[in-house]
Formats: C-alpha cells, sequence, structure tokens
C-alpha cells in the first residue's frame, strides 16, 4: 500500500479486518462500545499474541537453554526466534546485540547502571531533552547521585521540536552520553534522530534512544539511525507486558559487565571465580518471561503482516483526522504540533480538569488517559499541571474519532 | 473560620445516611457525576491566598487545599480541588466531616464511600486520593483532641 492509503476504502476494509483480530475491541464499556484511545500507554493484543501466549505454556512449557528434552527445545527455538525478529524489526547487525529486558525502563537501567555508572566522574554531564518520559530521567539522576555527574536538559520550542542549535551547543566535550526518545509520549514529536546521532557522534558522544514509542508506529533501522543504544517496550507494541529489548553495539556490550547475576548469565562458576557467558546471555539472569518473549515474537509478525508504513498511513489519516475534529471544539488546547508527528493528541479544553474530562469520557466507553504521563518536567514546560491525552492506533477508526468528540462536548457542557 | 453556620445534618452517621439516600435516586453514572460536579459548584469559595503548598494534600492526582479551623469541640474545614469532580467528592466528605467535635470525626467511619458504589467506580488513584484527605482530616481531629488535653 501507498502513502495515499487514507482516501482508499480499502484501508478502511482492512481497518475493521485487524480490529476482530484484538478481543478487548469488542467490549462494551458501561454499555458502550469501548472506544480505546489509550494506546500510547499500553496497546491491546491480537488474537495472535494471545495464543502464542497460551500455546508457549498448554504445549512447549519449559524453561529455555537448559533442558536437551524436547519441550525444552521447543521452547529455546520459539523464545530464541524473537530475537531474531526483533534483529530484524530493527534492523541490528547481530542477534548477539540483541539483549531481552522487562522493558524499556530495564533496558535504560540495564545501560545507566552497567555502562554510565563506572564510567562518570564528577564534572562529567548526561545530556537529556525536555520532553523524556521519567524512565529516561530518573535512572540518569540515580547515577548522577552516586558519580557527581550532572544532567543538562536540551530545550523544546513551544511546537514540541528539540532546540537542536541548542542541542548543538550543549554538546560539549564533557558530555559522556545524549539520551533523547525517538517520539514523544505526550507530544507525539518524531526526533530527527540520524542527524542528531550524526552532531553527537562528530563529537565522539554516544547516543541512546528510547524507542518505546517510536516501535509502533515507524519502521526503526538503527544502523541508519546511528545511534549506540536502542531501547524498546513490548507491551507498547501489541505484545505482553514485562517485555522487552535493549539493543547496542557489540563492541559497548561486550565492554559492560553484568548487571544482574545468576543462572544462565555464566560459564563457570565457582566460588572464587565466575566465567561469563557470551553476549546476549551475559545480561539475562535468571529464568526470563518466556512466555511474554514468545507473545512479543507473535506481535511483530502480526505488524509485520499488516506493514508498518500501512500502520503510519492509517494512523496519520486519523491523526488529521481527530485534530481537526478536536479543533472545533470551543476553548480547545492541543500540545504538540510538530510537523510530521506521530498519532498522539495532548489537549485541554479552557477551564475543564482533565481527569474530570477522562472520567465523563469513560462513562461513554472512550478511554483516553489524564495526567502528566510520567512526564513533569514538561508538564511544567508548558505550566500545566495535566493534560488530557488521545493517542491512537491503526485499528481506531474515524467512526471512534466522531463518538469521542461528541462525548467531548457533552462532558465540557457537563463541566463548564 | 467561625461562621457558625450549622451542618446539613446534625450528625456525621445522620449525614452519612442522607447521602446514601440522595445517590440511591440516580439512574446512571452520569447523573452521579453530575450531581458532584454541581455539588463542588457550591463549595464556599476558598481564597485563592490559601492555596500554598503548606495546605496542599498530597497523594491526590488532582491538587486538593484543605485548611482546618476551630478546637477538638467543634472543627471545620475549608478544601477545594481543581478538579470539579474531586470538588463534589470533598463537598460529601465536608457534609459527614466538618463543623463536628473532634471525637465524632474519629469515630466516624466513611461508609458513605462503598455505599454509593464511589469505592468501585473511582480508579484506584481517585480512591488513594479520597483516603488520603479522610486520613489529613481525621490526623487532624486527633492532634486538635491531644491539644485540648494537654
Amino acid at each position: 500500500m501507498s502513502a495515499n492509503v487514507r482516501s482508499t476504502r480499502a484501508a478502511d476494509f482492512d481497518v475493521q479486518r485487524c480490529r476482530a483480530d484484538f478481543p478487548a475491541l469488542q467490549r462494551h464499556v458501561h454499555g458502550k462500545p469501548l472506544v480505546y484511545f489509550d494506546n500510547a500507554n499500553t496497546a491491546q493484543k491480537p488474537l495472535a499474541v494471545i495464543e502464542a501466549v497460551d500455546g508457549y505454556y498448554r504445549r512447549h512449557n519449559a524453561n529455555v537453554s537448559r533442558a536437551v528434552h524436547t519441550l525444552g527445545s521447543e521452547a529455546t527455538a520459539l523464545y530464541e526466534a524473537t530475537r531474531d525478529k526483533l534483529r530484524s524489526f530493527i534492523n541490528a547487525p547481530s542477534r548477539d546485540e540483541v539483549i531481552f529486558t522487562r522493558g524499556a525502563t530495564e533496558s535504560i537501567n540495564l545501560v545507566a547502571y552497567s555502562w554510565a555508572l563506572p564510567r562518570l566522574q564528577s564534572g562529567d554531564e548526561i545530556l537529556l531533552t525536555q520532553m523524556e518520559h521519567h524512565a529516561n530521567i530518573v535512572p540518569w539522576q540515580l547515577v548522577c547521585e552516586r558519580t557527581g555527574a550532572k544532567i543538562k536538559v536540551v530545550p523544546i520550542s513551544q511546537e514540541g521540536e528539540l532546540l537542536l542549535d541548542q542541542l548543538d551547543a550543549l554538546l560539549t566535550p564533557r558530555v559522556k552520553l545524549l539520551c533523547l526518545t525517538h517520539v514523544s509520549n505526550v507530544l507525539g514529536t518524531v526526533n530527527p534522530i540520524a542527524r542528531i546521532c550524526a552532531m553527537a557522534r562528530a563529537r565522539g558522544i554516544p547516543v541512546l534512544v528510547d524507542g518505546s514509542q517510536a516501535a509502533p508506529h515507524l519502521r526503526i533501522d538503527v544502523q541508519a539511525l546511528g545511534c549506540d543504544f536502542y531501547a524498546i517496550t513490548g507491551h507498547k507494541m501489541f505484545g505482553p507486558t514485562g517485555t522487552g529489548m535493549l539493543w547496542a553495539k557489540r563492541a559497548i556490550l561486550d565492554a559492560m559487565p553484568p548487571f544482574m547475576g545468576g543462572g544462565e548469565m555464566i560459564k563457570q562458576v565457582s566460588f572464587e571465580k565466575t566465567v561469563f557467558n557470551d553476549l546476549p546471555y551475559k545480561f539475562e539472569a535468571g529464568t526470563p518471561n518466556i512466555a511474554g518473549v514468545i507473545g512479543l515474537g507473535a506481535a511483530i509478525d502480526y505488524i509485520n503482516a499488516l506493514g508498518i508504513e500501512t500502520i503510519r498511513a492509517i494512523e496519520s489519516d486519523l491523526l488529521v483526522y481527530a485534530t481537526q475534529q478536536l479543533n472545533t471544539i470551543p476553548g480547545m488546547r492541543i500540545f504538540g504540533t510538530a510537523p510530521g508527528k506521530a498519532a498522539v493528541i495532548s489537549f485541554l479544553i479552557e477551564g475543564v480538569h482533565a481527569h474530570d474530562l477522562a472520567t465523563i469520557l469513560d462513562t461513554d466507553g472512550v478511554a483516553v488517559r489524564s495526567g502528566h504521563h510520567c512526564a513533569h518536567p514538561l508538564m511544567q514546560f508548558f505550566g500545566v499541571a495535566a493534560t488530557a491525552r488521545a493517542s491512537l492506533a491503526f485499528y481506531n477508526t474515524r467512526e471512534e474519532v466522531d463518538v469521542f468528540i461528541t462525548a467531548l462536548l457533552r462532558a465540557r457542557a457537563m463541566l463548564l | 473560620m467561625s461562621t457558625l453556620e450549622q451542618p446539613a445534618e446534625n450528625s456525621a452517621e445522620f449525614a452519612q445516611d442522607t447521602i446514601i439516600e440522595e445517590f440511591g435516586y440516580f439512574g446512571d453514572w452520569t447523573e452521579r457525576y453530575q450531581y458532584l460536579i454541581d455539588l463542588g459548584r457550591k463549595l464556599p469559595t476558598f481564597p485563592e491566598a490559601l492555596k500554598i503548598e503548606q495546605h496542599k494534600l498530597h497523594g491526590c492526582q488532582s491538587q486538593v487545599w484543605i485548611v482546618p479551623s476551630g478546637t477538638a469541640a467543634r472543627l471545620e474545614f475549608q478544601a477545594i480541588s481543581d478538579s470539579s469532580i474531586v470538588s463534589g467528592l470533598i463537598a460529601l466528605v465536608l457534609r459527614v466531616y466538618s463543623a463536628r467535635p473532634a471525637a465524632e470525626i474519629i469515630a466516624t467511619e466513611p461508609r458513605f464511600i462503598d455505599a454509593i458504589g464511589l469505592s468501585s467506580h473511582l480508579s484506584l488513584t481517585r480512591t488513594n486520593g479520597l483516603a488520603a484527605m479522610l486520613k489529613a482530616i481525621k490526623d487532624y481531629a486527633r492532634s486538635a483532641l491531644a491539644q485540648s488535653a494537654a
């Protein structure tokens, strides 16, 4: 499908077919059909994912990489297949560089404790941006507290775009790592990661990218982006909760000590000395979330079958339509208007509290998030305590946007 | 805040019974929320000057300010939220707990919250906020009693 999928009937048909794959979308809430617009928080799961998790427990349940029996081999093959799918999904050079984690938060903490902590010294800087999620702020504060390093912040414009000239000025020799999100969970801004990585690379500064919000919406190519670390979480890309990935270049991973000790991450253990396992197992201590990882593999298959470009086109169409409709509501203020943004719309209606809005919308079956979206510094930048956020996925429809707008008008009338 | 205003009901328990009875008349949650929003609007004006950190209640998703006054014999509370629905919840809580003796405040369990279905309908974060507000009110009552005994 091409980029003009938005105007074709075929796209509508595809969306309806996709919706049938998601059992939770068939639900009613307060007697109304569920309109699920909280996808940036967590996405719904297709039947293929649910069945992959179920199938593992029903047929293949065994521990991975430890048993020579049939179930052990099957479980290991299914589990390791997800590593290959992830490698291909982000175009990593090697499957050994794909480390399974519980999610992007653990991925970032792994880098903070294993890579940054031994390297940071007093006077060093970690460069973040104004639009980071707390998961890409707090781990850095923790290692800074222990090392005397400092956090510096790249500012953004009122439209929600990084100020690249200021970023350039902040990339001083003191900066040991630049950490930024690929797509803002509040503003939807898609940051120019390749360009930013080139700026950092010219000064020898490594870059960590939080891809939590990018993975469900964009084609990711870590080699083309030129980053050094890339973190994603499974549950936002239609996979199970408690799954995720850290990718990093092999030389970097080789130089990093293990984060956690335990089974599976060792080659040989005596009480005097332990020889650690090779990549990626060095970072995967203990029995992992096998069922979840297998489910994540099914989620990647689902995304690939649909095509990430198709997903992007459908979501762009929905975003344009929803934004147009929202702007007809009196007192509407939308946060984040960067060109090419992802289908995330943070907004407020003048005089109405975001929580009240979300509470009333729920009585109409419409699920949106309200609050600070784990981004206090960004809320402070815009001078608000909270926003409401509608985040769309390819399985959402224009008809759902209409229900949402009608519900918003009703809530506004009640609350003003 | 010696408003000398008498509470609508002459005891906390009677106030709870009245609230439970009132909520029994509503058909659906839209009506209940509309009622809460209206109650919130009728709260006495909360002076902007009192919206300071010292009076801010933590544990709420929305912002809540609460100011006690009076003595153990009769404790009054002024409170408000930036959320209309939470202001409505505050109005219910104050109807039960404000302008009461400290001993009565401490002895009163907020059974109306379960009885009108609020605890199952509000998200956990809001239930936590409500719990934080009730704890603050009882803490004020306990310290007022301790002061009167001293």
